[in-house]
């Protein structure tokens, strides 16, 4: 049979078929890799969490170091109440668990206002003491930024922290994640000595050692360094209610 | 019309018919593979992928990655489109190629997220990317359209290695002088500068982690080419 092949007939059902066999083909590999993708985002931000507090993980050991080292898990509201509590294994259909709480994608949804996110919160017991770990998202110059931040149990001094990205410029913006730049927040304070929240500054240029607000920026990386001073402000600022409530706890006892 | 095109495939026929069977090896087959490492290599001669060459040669098993990838791409672009050649209909031939492309990278790309994440976040948007690679697209519209399967899959791999060996050398010059060390998955770091270099005051050169370093690699790599391969020289 002959069929002319430029006519517009042919080119049609070509062209709908290639569609079909295509999309099938496609979605049928996405489809029966997502399990294994899943899992290597969940293991990522086990390690992330896990980085944070001075835990060395690799993807083979993160969930069971994950699970020895932290403790508890919650979700608080942006008044600092508790509205969710979860400990042992993370059930990845289980909407409430803190681990399931995408933050970043809450953090870029213009539907949701600042005070209907969820703010997790991560118990880790480190060398027998309390650890509280937060996770942060913000903004960078070419895309979002994030981290996690470990505080020690009076919730003023930074045990830790961690800082990663998705596009930042490699050499300038992107060695946040680079431990140079996050180590010195080890030791850090967050409030003042009447109380006050101030946050950790990334200063431009190199910041006084002894100024335990503060640490250095990046040179040529300033909007990412603003972005992450920003997210750390921002955040602090949401906790901070958590915080002052809990410490005060600690301190009556 | 439709009888013109009965003849036209009746001819066709008879020329296949006269033609002997090609040695698979055959020299001209040969030149299909061996061609595209020196004197018709897709990125020192053409100047064609030059956008991934810059941005992913940092790390070499990064390199390696992106050029198993666009192995991967060409070597079954090539034959699926050699195979459709006679039926694509010429009007919509490049979206056809566009589509066969975009859907063998969106495969590499799911493939290396779930098997090697931690270099499919390195890699990045530059797996994506390959899509636009102008080498992949040049060699489905050149060659893969008016050739045999077996001749596509050999012009692929060719085409694919010529890419790649400039690819993990400008990778290998990158990672030495910018980092000091290179990074083997599961082995780690393998240091190729000794340390009395770095107590005598030697500093790893950032310059060459950036993008910039890689267009004088390359740039370099075109020098000793063309003055070892008197070809490629234009007279003027």
């Amino acid at each position: 049979m002959a069929v002319d092949k430029n006519s517009n007939a042919f080119t049609f059902i070509f062209a709908i078929l290639m569609v079909i066999v295509v999309g099938a083909v496609l979605s049928f590999a996405a489809m029966s890799l997502k399990p294994l993708q899943v899992q290597n985002n969940v293991e990522k931000k086990m390690i992330n969490i896990l980085t944070s507090i001075g835990v060395d993980a690799d993807r083979d050991n993160a969930k069971e170091l994950f699970y020895a080292n932290i403790n508890k898990r919650y979700i608080l509201n942006s008044t600092g109440e508790i509205i969710s509590t979860r400990e042992g294994e993370v059930e990845s259909t289980d909407v409430e668990d803190p681990f399931n709480v995408d933050v970043k994608k809450e953090y870029r949804d213009p539907t949701l206002s600042a005070e209907d996110r969820n703010y997790p919160l991560y118990v880790a017991s480190v060398d027998g003491e309390e650890v509280a770990i937060i996770p942060l998202v913000g903004k960078g110059l070419w895309g979002p930024i994030w981290g996690y931040v470990a505080l020690e149990s009076d919730f003023n001094t930074i045990y830790g922290a961690n800082f990663d990205h998705k596009t930042e410029t490699p050499g300038l913006g992107a060695e946040i994640k680079e431990s140079w730049f996050s180590d010195p927040f080890i030791g850090k304070k967050i409030y003042d000595d009447s109380g006050n929240l101030v946050s950790v500054n990334v200063v431009k240029g190199s910041a006084e050692p002894e100024n335990p607000h503060a640490v250095d920026g990046i040179t040529g990386g300033t909007i990412t360094s603003n972005g992450v001073d920003e997210m750390l402000e921002r955040t602090f600022g949401v906790y901070n209610s958590y915080f002052k409530n809990n410490s005060q706890i600690s301190q009556k006892q | 019309m439709s009888t013109e095109t009965a003849a036209a495939a009746n001819t066709q026929e008879v020329v296949k018919e006269a033609v002997p069977k090609e040695p698979l090896f055959s020299a001209k087959n040969k030149r299909l593979l061996t061609d595209p490492l020196d004197d018709d290599n897709p990125i020192t001669v053409q100047v064609l992928g030059i956008c991934s060459a810059l941005a992913i040669t940092v790390q070499v098993q990064q390199a390696v990655v992106m050029c198993m990838s666009v192995l991967f791409v060409m070597l079954f672009g090539n034959m699926i489109i050699s195979v459709m050649r006679n039926v694509i209909p010429s009007r919509i031939r490049i979206i056809v190629q566009l589509v066969v492309v975009a859907s063998l990278v969106i495969l590499v790309d799911q493939l290396l997220k779930a098997f090697i994440p931690d270099i499919a976040e390195k890699l990045s948007v530059f797996i994506g990317l390959i899509i636009t690679n102008c080498i992949i697209m040049g060699r489905f519209e050149a060659f893969a359209m008016g050739n045999k399967i077996w001749p596509s899959a050999l012009d692929g791999i060719g085409n694919a290695i010529g890419y790649a060996w400039i690819l993990v050398a400008v990778a290998i010059v990158r990672e030495i002088f910018g980092s000091g060390a290179i990074s083997f998955p599961g082995i780690g770091q393998i240091k190729f500068l000794p340390e009395s270099f770095y107590e005598a005051g030697y500093m790893n050169n950032n310059l060459m982690i950036l993008p910039p370093m890689a267009l004088i690699t390359v740039g370099i790599i075109i020098w000793i080419q063309r003055s070892r391969n008197q070809k490629l020289i234009e007279e003027n």
